[in-house]
């Protein structure tokens, strides 16, 4: 199996035929091996530059793409030897199970024995042997996401393309076969760009993600970095829940409806913070360095959400022990830890 | 709400249920009991296998309908495709072309195809000047053939217009990812999906050129299609048993073939136009 | 945008396909305004070919349009409740139905009429009117009507107007005029555009059944395709061509019957502000 090409995009833009700026000049380098989740709301690119990864899309003029040090731009799909598994999976209906994992081996014109045998390796490694001669409108969701998989690395592909694979399941599913897709790129050790909009999903896969956002690359980093370091406020609220204060520094001191918090080194005129629900607790109404309201509470079993209101213009999201009951209307204090406040 | 409306609903289907039974299923049981009669007591039914000029008459409208549709199932699968997928200025003027024939009736299409091949045809003016022999085929087989091909292409290429739509881009980014090159794209992919509208395209194309009499009649062809000696036997030799028998047989042979591409192609056949 | 040899191919194909259907008309229309086809259009456009084919055929204009109207009457009183009766039950017998409302599309014409004429033959006024040459066209026509109203009728969205309107206590005759109707108005038109087309364009049933005082328009022109010089002929076509384009025009604008989401609530909103101003709710029938 070949391991580890390595993806280059210089400058790649897109510009479609009605005027939609879909893509930005991108610079980007994927090692080989690396898996990559391109992560973003819809419309922020992220489909599009995986196209032209795989060859279905021309960057505007000046954009070139590279596998290891081949200039692959003006290479077509068919020519790029990529192995794509698509949203809707897009198996072919008038071929069964086995027929559509050896469609591209056949058009390589691999002779017979050899395709049996990679197939059954497919089959095996997919665990859908008893489905070989199922038609596809027998399979299930899950079973058709295996199956298009198996049809992608079949052909040993250079790399591995993945265009929000597990959107179309429900929410059981998607987890479940997270796991599995997980364990499949790392043990095929095959560079994977992966494509999806759930941030739990990009997180669980991703060796690196790059945050996007209206056809600009927001942020580049692993997990961790993208999770507790946001470069922006964008990144910061599309990764998990954020919170946003808004007040004025004054004095060293960030000063807001509800109280004021100490800053470390606070920067000049800043107007906002911003931290997670899990890095705030609960403390006596007047002893926190904030003070506000509960507006809501949420039992979720393991914790306690509530929905606070009174600090700063928006409500804020905090957590505590699962054990802990509030109701609408009780004064509460809020310490943050210092350390995970962000100004962005 | 099901059951009370019952009795509404009848009387709302009362009329064209009436209108049909009194002006179609009624006349149609006539035609069938008249079929059975005949000369010398022997059904008109026997006949019709039994004499050799309407089993020829039978076979040559069965094989002219049939080269007929896969004529007209491969034009317009290239055509259709190709205007389905692909914008360019006057598009929409040359599917309008393609449609614009759609309500013509048969005599006005063999109007048409001696305009292009009859004696003072357009063909035949090109072919004196190329070779200076004249090539008039509008009185022929190949007339006839040539002026069924006309009147189908419209609603063929309409149901695989509309079917090409539907087509899933995915799925041929899937095999042009697994290497396919356009023509096995073609082969593999979009050939197989257009299937079911084939069928019932091409269903509707044979059914028609089965029971098309118009061009033949304006053709006036030595070439007996089956509705011109249904017709005949009517108007010329008064032989209403006859006529009958054979219009029965053409019925049932066309009811056939749409309910056998229907079964094959699934859902509702599209009377495109 | 790159263009490709198998486009110019495919494009040139499709080029001559339009070509082969388009330029016997274009000939045909010429011979029809020019004073001599052979000379072509070097001899001067004329009109008489055309006042003569109108003085020779006049009656069998007037007599195709009263017949496609009378034909559009027809399938909609007809064809609608027909069409709202199948959308509403599922059963075998309602299959059947269909079945058999359907069945005029696969029977040849001439056997239909074959049909009519052995059956209704003797009765002479019946057989000697226009109204027979209609009946053939109504049986022809109606599975067209049907199938467009019931495209309309079966999409999801309707299901939920009548359940919307029954709730404000519409009975069955209320929906059926003040919501079923005004909400297939797309489905009536495009159905409407097609029975007319068909009817104008219909030659295999009616020329078995017509007589010399009952012809329509494609029955004369049939005429003098066989008896009647080139240039007559192809002026009586571009009669017919003048009647039927703007129909085919109208059919390709307007033929696909698509439901606007807005037309459904205004009618809801109408039917709601009439149940309460009548004081009362109607109890459901």
């Amino acid at each position: 199996m070949p391991q580890g090409t390595s993806i280059r995009l210089e400058g790649c833009a897109k510009t479609f035929e009605d005027g939609t700026r879909a893509l930005e000049p991108m610079t980007l380098e994927i090692e080989g091996g690396e898996t990559v989740v391109f992560l973003g709301p819809s419309g922020c690119g992220k489909t599009t530059t995986l196209r032209i990864i795989a060859g279905l899309e021309n960057p505007d003029d000046g954009g070139r793409v590279f596998f290891d040090q081949e200039d692959v731009t003006d290479l077509p799909i068919e020519h790029r030897n990529v192995g794509m598994v698509f949203q809707s999976y897009a198996l072919f209906p008038n071929m069964n199970v086995e027929e559509n994992i050896a469609y591209g081996l056949k058009i390589r014109k691999l002779p017979q024995s050899e395709i049996s045998t990679r197939v059954n390796e497919m089959l095996d490694m997919m665990h859908i042997h008893e489905l070989r001669l199922r038609t596809i409108d027998q399979l299930s969701g899950g079973q058709r996401q295996r199956v298009a998989l198996a049809r992608a690395i079949a052909v040993q592909p250079k790399v591995l393309l993945l265009d929000e694979p597990l959107t179309a399941l429900d929410a059981l599913l998607r987890e479940r076969l997270r796991v599995d897709i997980d364990e499949l790129l790392r043990g095929l050790g095959i560079t994977a760009v992966y494509v999806t909009h759930d941030q739990a999903e990009a997180m669980s896969l991703g060796d690196r993600i790059v945050v996007m956002n209206r056809g600009r690359v927001a942020q580049v980093g692993d997990p961790r970095a993208i999770y507790f370091e946001p470069e922006d406020a964008f990144v910061a609220d599309f990764i998990g829940t954020m919170n946003h204060i808004n007040g004025i520094v004054r004095e060293g001191y960030f000063e807001t409806e509800g109280g004021r918090i100490a800053l470390r080194s606070p920067p000049e005129g800043a107007s906002e913070i911003f931290f997670r629900p899990e890095n705030a607790t609960i403390v006596e109404a007047s002893k926190g360095m904030l003070a506000g309201r509960v507006s809501a509470a949420f039992f979720l079993g393991d914790r306690t959400r509530l929905i606070v209101e009174g600090v700063g213009q928006e409500k804020l999201t905090i957590e505590t022990d699962g054990r802990a009951k509030y109701s609408e209307g009780d004064q509460i204090g809020i310490d943050i830890d210092p350390e995970s406040i962000l100004t962005l | 709400m099901e059951k009370r409306e019952l009795p509404f609903l009848v009387v709302l289907a009362l009329p064209v249920l009436a209108v049909t039974l009194a002006f179609f299923l009624l006349p149609l049981v006539r035609l069938t009991v008249i079929a059975g009669s005949g000369v010398d007591g022997l059904s008109a039914y026997t006949a019709v296998i039994t004499t050799p000029r309407y089993l020829e008459s039978l076979f040559a409208t069965t094989v002219l309908s049939a080269a007929v549709t896969v004529v007209t199932l491969a034009i317009s699968a290239v055509a259709g495709v190709f205007l389905e997928r692909n914008r360019f200025a006057g598009r929409n003027v040359l599917i309008s072309m393609l449609t614009f024939p759609l309500a013509f009736p048969g005599v006005v299409i063999g109007f048409m195809v001696i305009m292009l091949a009859g004696r003072q045809g357009l063909i035949g003016e090109i072919t004196k000047f190329l070779t200076g022999d004249k090539l008039v085929f509008a009185y022929s087989m190949a007339g006839l053939f040539v002026g069924y091909v006309y009147f189908s292409i419209p609603r063929v290429i309409l149901t695989i217009m509309a079917a090409a739509e539907k087509l899933e881009p995915a799925l041929e980014e899937a095999a042009r990812s697994l290497g396919a090159s356009p023509w096995r794209v073609t082969r593999d992919v979009i050939l197989p999906a257009l299937k079911p509208a084939f069928i019932a395209s091409g269903a509707i194309a044979f059914a028609t050129a089965m029971g098309a009499f118009g061009t033949a009649f304006t053709l006036a062809t030595n070439i007996d299609v089956l509705p011109m000696v249904i017709y005949t036997e009517f108007t010329l030799r008064a032989n209403i048993a006859m006529a009958a028998a054979l219009s029965i047989v053409l019925g049932i042979i066309t009811w056939l073939v749409l309910n056998v591409a229907r079964s094959l192609a699934g859902s509702t056949v599209a009377a495109a136009g | 945008m790159r263009r490709t040899y198998r486009f110019y191919a495919q494009l040139g194909f499709t080029l001559l396909v339009c070509s082969f259907l388009i330029v016997p008309v274009i000939m045909s229309v010429m011979a029809g305004v020019t004073e001599n086809f052979f000379k072509g259009i070097s001899s001067g456009v004329t009109l008489r070919w055309v006042v003569e084919v109108w003085d020779l055929y006049a009656d069998t204009i007037f007599l195709s349009l009263v017949i496609a109207i009378a034909c559009l009457a027809c399938t909609i009183v007809l064809g609608i409740p027909a069409a709202y009766v199948l959308s509403k039950r599922q059963g075998r017998v309602a299959r059947m139905i269909e079945e058999l409302l359907t069945l005029p599309l696969a029977i040849p014409g001439l056997a239909i009429a074959l049909a009519l004429i052995i059956t209704y033959g003797g009765f002479r006024d019946f057989r000697s009117s226009w109204v027979f040459i209609l009946v053939g066209h109504v049986l022809y026509t109606l599975p067209f009507m049907m199938r467009s109203v019931l495209a309309v009728l079966s999409t999801a969205d309707f299901r939920s107007l009548e359940e919307g309107a029954a709730s404000v206590g519409a009975g069955f005759w209320r929906r059926f005029f003040d919501i079923v109707i005004p909400n297939c108005r797309s489905g009536i038109v495009a159905g409407a555009l097609m029975v007319v087309t068909l009817s104008v364009g219909e030659f295999n049933i009616t020329w078995m059944m017509h007589t010399p005082e009952t012809k329509t328009l494609p029955v004369g022109l049939a005429d003098s395709y066989a008896s009647m010089r080139l240039e007559i002929g192809s002026a009586y076509t571009v009669v017919f061509l003048i009647m039927i384009i703007p129909l085919l025009v109208a059919l390709q604008l307007y033929g696909q019957p698509k439901k606007k989401q807005a037309e459904h609530f205004d009618d809801l909103e109408n039917l709601q502000s009439s149940t309460a101003k009548s004081g009362h709710m109607r109890s459901r029938s």
